[in-house]
Order: C-alpha cells, then structure tokens, then sequence
C-alpha cells in the first residue's frame, strides 16, 4: 500500500467515523445498509475471491446465524453476545459439513455452485416446519424502546448499529489483509488459478478450502446475528431465499472479486446505485412498477460485460494507487 | 459506448445517487403529507398496485369529505424488507408526518420500528400477524384485524352459513398454504374449532402446501380421498386457481369451498381463470361496507380513475388502504398541526363513525394498543361472476347457497 | 393408503414430470455443449408462456400449435443471445457467466412486470380441465397431451444430433472444442445453433405449460430453480438425463407430498439433489468429464 492509498484510506475511515455527526437518519440507514452488504460480501470473498469456491447459498449462514441467536433471545432471554457464539459454531459445523462432502466427493466448479443453493433451498423449507421458531409465521422478537445504548442486549438508536457494522466491516477488512498475506493467502491464490498445480506443489487443499469456508461460515453467521437484532423479525421465505444469496455476492462481484475493497465498493455502488434510480424516477415522476429493477439490470449488465473484473481495480489505477491483486 | 464514456457516466450516476440522499428538507406547509408504503413491485405486486388505487384517490375524496388537504408519497417496497426499511427513512426525511402501509406483515414490522424510533405515526392498511400491535409502541396504529380475529369472525360466519342454509356438515378437509399468513390461519382454526359447538363437524385432515407449488394434484387426490364434506380453503390466489382446476379435473364435487379468512377465492383473477368454475365459493374475510356512505363515495372516485376495474375485486384492499389515509386526515383535522406527537395523540382519540369509514366494521376506535378491534367479516360468494356479500344479513346483497348445486352426495 | 389414490398421484407425477424434463432438456443442451449454465431458463420460459397466451387471446390460437411459430422466434432469439451476448462469457469464469444470466433475469423478469402487470394470465381451452377415466383412474387430457408432446419434442431434438450433420458438428464441439476448432468448424455459429435449440426447447415447454399454470412475470425464478435440480439429478449435458430427472423429479414430489407432507415435498427433491451430487456429481445419466 502506498503513501496515496494510506492517505485515502485515513480520510475514508474519518469520513466514516464522524458521518453520523452529520447524516440524516435515512443516510444512517443506507450507510448501515451498505456496511452490512459490505461485511457480508467480505465473508463471502473470503470463500469465493480468495480460494476460488463459488457458494451461491451464503443466505443459509445468514439465516441459520440470525435464527440461532434470535431464538436463544425470544425463548430464553439470551443476549446477542452469547447467542453470537452458538450462531457462528453452528454455521462453522454447517459450513465444514457442506465443505467435507463436497471437497471429499470431489464436487467443484458449478456443480459445487448448485450444492450450495441445494443447501440453502433444503434449509429453507425446512425451516417452515420448525414451529419452535416460528415457522412460516415469522420469528418476532421483543422491541424494547431504548433510547440509551444497551450493548448488553444490542438494543439503542441507529447510530450504535452504524457504528457496530462500521466496526465489523473495518474488522473484517483487517482481516482479510492480513489473511491475504499469510500463508494462507497465497496457498487460496494457488488454489485458485490451479488446483491441480497447487496439489503438485504438495498443498493440501483440502485443508486450504475448508478453512476458507469455515471462515467465511463464520463471518456470515456474525452478519446474520446482526441482522436479527436490527430488523426484529425473521422469516424463512426472506432470510434464505435464493435472492438472498444473490444479493449478497454481487458486490463484491462487481466491486471486483478477490480484491480487498472490491466488496466495500460493490456494496456501496449497488446501494447507491438502487436508491439512485428510485430517486430519479421519482423526480421525473415515473412511477411504472419493474422500470427501476429494469434500469439496475442493465447497470448489472453494462458493468460486468465492461469490466469483467469488476469497478475497483481500474479505479484503484486510476486514483494512483498501486494495484492490489 | 466506449470505456471512459462508460466510466464517465457511471461517476455521474454515482454523484447523483449521493447526492439525492441530502436532499433539502421542504419547509412546513399546510398540507398533511402521507407517506404511503406499498409493494407496487416484486412477488406481492399485485396487492400492493391494488391497495395503491385506493391511496390515489384519498386525496380527494377527503378534501371532498372532510375539507383537509392532504398530500400522498408514494413509495415502493419492492416486496423486500431492507427497501421498506430504507423508503421509510426516505418518506420522513422528505417531510412525511404520518406513514401508511404496507400490506406484508414483516415489512410492516420493519416500517412500525422505524416510525417508532422517529417518533412519525404509522397507520397500518393491511397486515395480520398479531405481533405488530404487541410491542408497547406509542406511534403505531393498525384498523385491520389480526389473524386471530379474523379466524374468530370467519369460523362464526360458517356456523352462519350452516345455520341459514340448515345444512349439517359432518366433516370437513382442511387446506392451508403455508406461508406467514396460512400458517397464523391454520393455527388459530386449530385452536378454535374444537371449542365451538356450533360447529359440529369433524376435520378429517389438514394438509398444508407449499406457497409456491405449481402443481397441486396430490394435495387435491389426498383431500379427496378423505371423502369430506366439504372443503375449508385458506389460500393466496394462484394456488387457489390450481387448485380449483384440479378439483374438476379429479372429478371432486364437495358440498362447496369456505375459506375462514383469505384472499384468493373472490378476486378478480380467480373469476376471469375459472369462469363458470369459480361460482359459489365461499371466502369469510374482511371486506368493505357496500352499505355504508363513504363506500358509494369512494366507489364514485375508483370508477372514475379505473374505468376498466370493478370496485368489487379491489373493495377490500382499497378501502382499507383510504380508511387508513381517512384515518390521518382526521386527526390531522382535529390536531390542526402537522406535529408528530399531536398526530399521534389524535389519532389515539379516533372515533369514525360507520358511515365515514369505507371497510366493513363499528366505528373506528384504537384500543391502548393502538389496534382497532370491532372490525367484521363478510361471507363473500362468487354469484354470477361477482363477489357478493350473502352474509352478516344486515349487509347482505344476496341470499348464500350451500350446499353448491353441483354438489351430489356420495 | 388406497390403491388407486397412488395410482392416481403416480400417473400425474410421471406427466408433469415429462414437461418438466422438456423444459430441463434445454438447460442440459445448452450446458452439455456451451457450458454456460443458463441462470435466466425458467425467465425465458416465463416469456414463451406470455407469448402462446397472448396468440391464444389474439387469435384462440391452440397451445399445441403455438409451439411451432414460439419456438422459431425463440430459437433465432436464443441464437442471437448467444452470439452477440453470451459467446464472450465462454472463457470467463463461472460467476462472471452467473452475474450476467442473473442480470438478464432480473430485466427480464421486471420487464414483463411493467408491460403486462402482475396478475395471472391464462388459456382456456376445452380439453383443460377434462381428464379420461379408466375404472378409478383418472388421467388428465392436459397433462396426457403435454406429455406425449415432451416426449415428441424430445425425441426430434435426439434425432438431430444423432443424424443431422449439424448435430454431429456440435456433438464434435462438446467433445473437443479444440479440435473441432483445428478442423474448422464455425464453433461460434454452431454453438449460437445450440443455444438456439435450448431456446426453442424451453419455448416449446413453455407452450405446454400454459395449459398447466397461469403465468405471472414472477414465475420464472422457480422454475429456474427446478431445471436446475433436474438437470443435475439427471445429469447436466445429457439429453435422457433432463427427461428422466423430470420424471424423477415429478414422481418423488409427488410421493413425498402423498407420504410425507406435501408443503415440504420440494425439500425431498433438493435432498435428491445433494445425494445425486455427493454419489454421483455427473448424474444419473451423465458422463464423467
């Protein structure tokens, strides 16, 4: 990272460290909107950007993540924060369980791409028959009106979830910098372009993919204990639904895969960009249902047939800083 | 379009999507401004376009009624939860006092939390999970009946039905989709049905499918090889018209289909895909009043923006959608300010006679909970292509008929 | 559980299973040949279902005979989608393939929302809702008909590949795309070829479907969903594959619904999916690459 990129950095982190200050509270909510798809497509880069595993059933951990701790909380009072730790070991256990068939069965490529949705689709359903949790009818758990910060259960105004998605999203670019220049990171780019020749070299990649999976399971399941706490209510048609899973990855898909602020970006682009439109429209006074997903489609389309690697490494280039992977 | 045109035009795309958010709050005017959140867009388009007709001509029909200008919002939910969400935030920085929607009930939950922290009313049109209303919120107001309710006044029109007809079913297949609303259905008949004895009849099983099946032929084979009576239908619309498609195909003719609460079976769609098909069936749901004053009003207005639609397969969804609207209005007349918190407090001392409100029901009257209780269901039948109300008689339009004529006892 | 109820559910579970395995047969060509998995399938079919609705209101044009002039407009469609469209996707990786059939999805999808709205549209046909009785057994027309036509729709396509020499060309590139190269095929013509033919295949199961289920703009993403899960139980790139994973499919849903509880029955077709994945990731039918 060079002197430029460092300087951006700092003033993007300060930007985003005093913006509450500032924004109005519908800011707020797209700033925490666009962090939390960032933190997401973050986890899900770790998997798919870095190893090479295309998973398109990331809702799964998600849903199992947000179900976990909302249903400790809404049965037996439990905190987040212990809710937490069951959420994220259970989405390990899932995702290690998914990663050990598939790895094992020799499954990749698109047909690994189809396990996971298969996953995340069996879950689904079967969720609608969990009555403990609700069901179809939908997991509600209990608003306290707090207007003072509760960390303890998570609950307070807009700006403590901000900041907390700030947090997570900061923490998971820290670590994935770090990831990519360990071992680890540069076993996962092998993996990636090769796998055979990284077999060669007497990688083990089977080792190497589960742990890329068992970490981006995890990340996911924090992002989805969020979720829980932030909107209140669940339900298993809109937490695992295949949209889900698409909505997660195509930040990072079209921030630019693999690369560390390619999430971020993707994240902060497609947001924009859809509230964008919606205001557009409205200020030209189109009101046709389907013309703004119409206009976000061709975006989708412009976007990945122009810059098949994505926004940011040619803005990385063009704003001088020196290209990340 | 070559590479930096492209990139020079997504960096004006970009600054124009930054920018809208920090758009100028308007100053304070005299109108009221009515937020109104709806799914015009996704896989709940179709209700939410149908509840949207009634938004469109609130304003005015109640400058009109009441002499009170008010201003509509619209936004799009897009059947999606973060979108409720974030349009919420939108609507109120833009200078909403009072928002309005949104038919499903987890956006609607989304929105209520939002309205809440703001301190902004929500008036709730339609949703049914009796959640919403059990939070101890001080700004959220719902004139729709929860599922419990609903499945109460719905099984009472069925002891109705029988009653009126002197019929005698004994035995009944059950059939729900199992989704939010199916589900909160299915549980409250569960709980009910064994407790009324005015209701004599066995349910011989309960199949629940799923909302999107496209195909429902063993559901059907398995409800017919029960060999019930009748068949009690809590559904959406599509899968209604499967459904009813495969009843005829397998040659099923029970005594009729009674539906204790859904939508589906009077809707336009269901009518116009089944034709003669779709006569008799029997939905006891939530309607609008065909009686009251306000009903001939709003219907005068709805014929005259949408000359090609019948106010009968809109009624429901329009009408709740104006009350809602009528509802703020009225407070906003009585308030005389646009300020939340008077709003709020308002809306809480609401009493709306019968006659001014267009959904069927007593008057309008919010419990401490902010949920309005007295609100009715009608027994509605197809009748010569037209939902009509056959029951409760004070409202009726015409006499109910049970068993369905095509009906042979086996 | 009665004799006949089984018999009954069984028989519809085959027929349903047929169209279904048509409409998967167009995935499995265009991947056995392109490799590109086509994530905006069920919105392609979504759209021949418009069209033999809207020939049916125009002119009461027959389902059955719609599927000649939809299939032709969808096969050009589908050739032109591939050239100018999909043919520089063919190196790239998988999720730049996958993004740019979802973004085609999502403009299809809304598109079809904004020109004709959200409410169903159907054909009524006389035969729709007749069905033959054989003693207990009942076998509905429109099924029996869609069904007999899948398997005819099928059979020409197997034809083609077998006899014509295009087919064997295209054979030739799925097998070695190198080599067909080397001896000079068009390989870009001839794989706009397949895609055409998966185009009008979905098209023709489009047509059938019409007769099936009222179509909505949001039908497609299900169906996606479903060819994808019988192509790869049957065996993605095979041609029997798609039609017995049809089957397959349409009977073990069918069972499930009838044994176990039918709003969970699709959770039995994607445990299928995961066991074919795990046993056997080619399919049932397919080859291993």
């Amino acid at each position: 990272m060079n002197r430029r990129a460092q300087t951006l950095l700092a003033l993007l982190a300060l930007a985003l460290l005093v913006l509450p200050a500032f924004a109005s509270n519908y800011v707020m909510s797209v700033a925490t909107l666009i962090l939390f798809f960032a933190f997401t497509g973050q986890a899900w880069n770790v998997m798919m950007g870095f190893a090479g595993q295309l998973s398109l059933g990331h809702s799964l951990y998600v849903g199992v993540g947000a179900y976990t701790a909302a249903g400790l909380f809404f049965h037996y009072g439990l905190g987040p924060w212990a809710g937490l730790w069951l959420a994220i070991l259970l989405c390990v256990l899932l995702g290690a369980a998914i990663g050990f068939l598939a790895f094992r069965f020799g499954i990749s490529g698109v047909y690994f791409a189809l396990l996971t949705i298969a996953f995340a689709e069996f879950t689904r359903i079967g969720f609608d028959h969990i009555d403990w949790l609700g069901g179809p009818g939908g997991l509600f758990i209990k608003v306290a009106q707090r207007d003072q910060i509760d960390l303890l259960n998570f609950r307070g105004p807009p700006a403590m979830y901000y900041y907390a998605m700030l947090a997570l999203a900061a923490g998971a670019l820290a670590l994935c910098a770090w990831l990519l220049r360990s071992r680890a990171g540069y076993y996962w780019q092998a993996i990636r372009e090769d796998e055979e020749a990284a077999q060669a070299l007497g990688i083990n990649t089977f080792r190497w993919k589960m742990l890329a999976v068992i970490l981006s399971a995890a990340m996911t399941a924090v992002s989805g204990v969020f979720f829980a706490f932030y909107y209140n209510n669940l339900f298993p048609e809109q937490i695992f639904h295949i949209s889900r899973s698409i909505e997660i990855i195509l930040g990072p898909i079209i921030g630019g895969i693999g690369t560390l602020f390619g999430p971020i970006l993707g994240a902060a682009v497609l947001t924009l960009l859809a509230d964008g439109i919606t205001e557009l429209m409205s200020a030209f006074g189109i009101e046709i249902p389907g013309v703004k997903q119409v206009f976000y489609g061709i975006v989708l389309l412009v976007v990945i047939m122009f810059l098949p690697n994505g926004i940011w490494p040619t803005l990385a280039r063009r704003l001088g800083i020196a290209r990340q992977r | 379009m070559k590479r930096r045109q492209f990139n020079q035009a997504l960096a004006a795309a970009g600054i124009a999507a930054g920018l809208a958010p920090f758009g100028i709050v308007r100053a304070q005017s005299q109108k009221l401004k009515v937020g109104v959140l709806l799914p015009r867009s996704g896989v709940q388009a179709l209700i939410g376009q149908s509840c949207q007709k009634g938004a469109d001509l609130a304003p005015a029909v109640i400058r009109q009624v009441l002499g009170v200008d008010i201003e509509l919002m619209n936004a799009d939910t897009e059947s999606n939860a973060d979108t409720a969400r974030t349009r919420a935030e939108r609507l109120i920085q833009e200078g909403a006092h009072v928002l309005v929607g949104a038919f499903d009930s987890g956006h609607t939950a989304a929105i209520a939390q939002v309205a809440e922290q703001r301190g902004i009313p929500h008036i709730i049109n339609v949703a049914a999970a009796p959640q919403i209303t059990e939070q101890g919120y001080k700004f959220v107001f719902r004139n729709f009946p929860t599922a419990i309710d609903l499945t109460r006044n719905g099984l009472a029109l069925m002891g109705e039905i029988f009653r009126t007809t002197n019929t005698v079913p004994r035995s009944a297949v059950f059939m729900h989709v199992n989704d939010t609303f199916g589900q909160a259905m299915a549980k409250g008949v569960g709980a009910m049905l064994p407790h009324l004895d005015f209701l004599p009849f066995k349910v011989l099983d309960t199949i629940a499918y799923d909302p999107a099946a496209k195909d429902l032929t063993v559901e059907v084979s398995k409800a017919k090889a029960t060999n019930a009576d009748f068949l009690m239908l809590v559904c959406r619309l599509n899968d209604a018209i499967i459904l009813r498609r495969e009843m005829a195909k397998q040659r099923w003719n029970p005594m009729g289909i009674i539906s204790p609460g859904s939508p589906g079976l009077y809707e336009e769609q269901y009518t116009k895909a089944l034709g003669p098909l779709a006569e008799y069936a029997i939905c006891n749901t939530v309607w609008f009043n065909p009686k009251s004053e306000m009903t001939k009003t709003v219907g005068a207005a709805f014929r005259q923006q949408n000359p090609k639609d019948m106010l009968d397969f809109h009624g429901t969804n329009v009408g709740y959608t104006f009350d809602a609207i009528m509802i703020a209005a009225d407070a906003f007349r009585r308030a005389r300010t646009t300020d939340p918190k008077a709003l709020a407090d308002a809306i809480r001392q609401t009493d709306i006679p019968v006659s001014r409100r267009m959904s069927l029901g007593g008057p309008i009257r919010f419990n401490p909970k902010g949920q309005v209780e007295g609100n009715l269901s009608a027994a509605i039948q197809n009748l010569k292509g037209r939902p009509t109300v056959t029951l409760p008689a004070e409202y009726a339009e015409a006499k109910v008929v049970f068993p369905s004529p095509g009906y042979k006892k086996t | 559980m009665p004799l006949d109820l089984v018999t009954n559910v069984l028989i519809a579970g085959v027929l349903t299973g047929l169209v279904y395995g048509l409409m998967a047969l167009g995935l499995s060509v265009i991947f056995g040949v392109v490799r590109v998995v086509n994530f905006a399938h069920g919105e392609m079919m979504t759209i021949a279902m418009y069209a033999a609705v809207l020939l049916f209101a125009q002119w009461q044009l027959d389902p059955f005979l719609a599927i000649l002039p939809v299939a032709a407009v969808f096969f050009v469609l589908g050739y032109l989608l591939q050239v100018w469209m999909i043919n520089p996707f063919i190196t790239r990786p998988e999720y730049s393939q996958f993004m740019l059939l979802v973004a085609v999805a999502i403009i299809m999808v809304n598109a079809l929302l904004m020109v004709f709205g959200p409410s169903a549209r159907n054909v009524q046909v006389e035969y729709q809702l007749e069905s033959f009785a054989l003693g207990p057994i009942l076998f509905d027309k429109a099924r029996v008909y869609s069904g007999a036509a899948a398997v005819a729709v099928s059979a020409l396509l197997f034809a083609f590949f077998k006899f014509s020499r295009s087919g064997k060309a295209i054979r030739a590139c799925a097998d070695n795309y190198l080599g067909a190269k080397v001896v000079g095929l068009d390989v870009k013509h001839l794989y706009g070829l397949t895609f055409g033919l998966g185009s009008a295949c979905v098209a023709v199961a489009g047509c059938l479907m019409v007769l099936l289920v009222d179509v909505t703009p949001l039908l497609g993403p299900g169906y996606t969903l479903l060819a994808f899960v019988i192509v790869i139980v049957g065996g993605l790139g095979s041609m029997g594959g798609a039609l017995l994973g049809g089957v397959l499919i349409g009977v073990s849903e069918a069972m499930a619904g009838l044994f176990i509880t039918p709003s969970a029955k699709s959770m039995v077709s994607f445990a299928l999916l995961i066991l074919v994945l795990l046993f056997r990731p080619q399919g049932l039918l397919g080859r291993r690459t």
